[in-house]
């Protein structure tokens, strides 16, 4: 069994901070510089918090920790995120 | 052929039983992992401890399970909520391996095989509250509780008690670790429910 899910799982808290799907967004890896989209990150999620990584060198590319009436999104492993707009 | 039945017998919560705010009591013994599970063989483990002036002291697993070890009964408490009681242990105090170490620091870095890293202060170390943990219920420490060995402070959220230990940086200035930049509380005391920054 896969100790990890995909990054479709960061859908809903992602949501609940930006107003647009974020898992179809294209993100670079400060890592190793692979592109694709947050819906193809690695994500584990039986953590504090949810981390996603890449789906190439396993580097971390995104953290998200949810706490009462608050949340911190942490991206520095991500070098951007391309938002695809209406 | 007989027939067994469990019947009831897990632990139930006694009145008596005390634990941090916010938390309740789990009987099994759950895993949390920011990552893959490093699978770190022990002829090529090592644990160096780095001092802030450069320093490296340097244990291989020979050596650490050579030295003096103790076996700890203690409670844990994840940040998660649940909390385990009784948890038995064998391991290293950081009081030997720190021992003939000469620092002036204040802080401590602890980091991992796998990248994951925690800070604390340096005092929290000593005294007989941390350890170098490799044994667990018994049984060697399996990988997916941090085998070959983790720390294990368990006066603090376990999160602190960073599985497959690699190392400690110790430091004149804190330096907050892969949960702390995220969210969480920098030292994180259960029982004054330190969860998230600011708590």
């Amino acid at each position: 069994m896969s100790d990890h899910v995909d990054g479709n799982a960061l859908a809903g808290d992602l949501r609940e901070i930006f107003a647009v799907d974020l898992t179809v967004a294209t993100g670079q890896c400060a890592g190793c510089g692979y592109r694709g989209s947050v819906a193809t990150l690695h994500v584990y999620q039986n953590a504090p918090g949810l981390v996603a990584r890449c789906p190439h060198c396993e580097e971390v590319v995104l953290r998200l920790v949810r706490a009462p009436g608050r949340a911190w999104l942490d991206l520095r492993g991500t070098v951007s995120l391309e938002i695809p707009l209406p | 052929m007989p027939i067994v039945s469990p019947g009831f017998t897990g632990r139930r919560q006694s009145p008596d039983v005390q634990l941090p705010p916010g938390q309740y009591l789990t009987e099994d013994f759950p895993v949390l992992t920011a990552g893959p599970t490093p699978r770190v063989p022990t002829d090529r483990w090592e644990f160096t401890v780095s001092t802030e002036i450069g320093q490296k002291h340097t244990w291989s697993w020979q050596q650490l399970i050579e030295l003096p070890a103790e076996k700890i009964t203690t409670d844990i408490h994840c940040v998660t909520k649940w909390s385990k009681l009784h948890t038995r242990w064998k391991g290293v105090s950081l009081d030997v391996l720190l021992e003939d170490v000469e620092t002036a620091a204040d802080f401590a870095l602890v980091h991992s095989y796998g990248g994951y890293t925690t800070n604390l202060p340096l005092e929290d170390l000593l005294d007989g509250q941390a350890w170098i943990a490799y044994r667990y219920d018994d049984d060697d420490l399996t990988p997916e509780h941090g085998g070959p060995a983790r720390l294990l402070v368990p006066h603090l959220y376990f999160w602190k008690s960073a599985k497959w230990v690699r190392g400690i940086r110790l430091l004149l200035e804190d330096e907050p670790g892969f949960w702390e930049t995220a969210g969480y509380h920098d030292y994180g005391d259960p029982w004054r429910e330190q969860r998230y920054q600011g708590d």
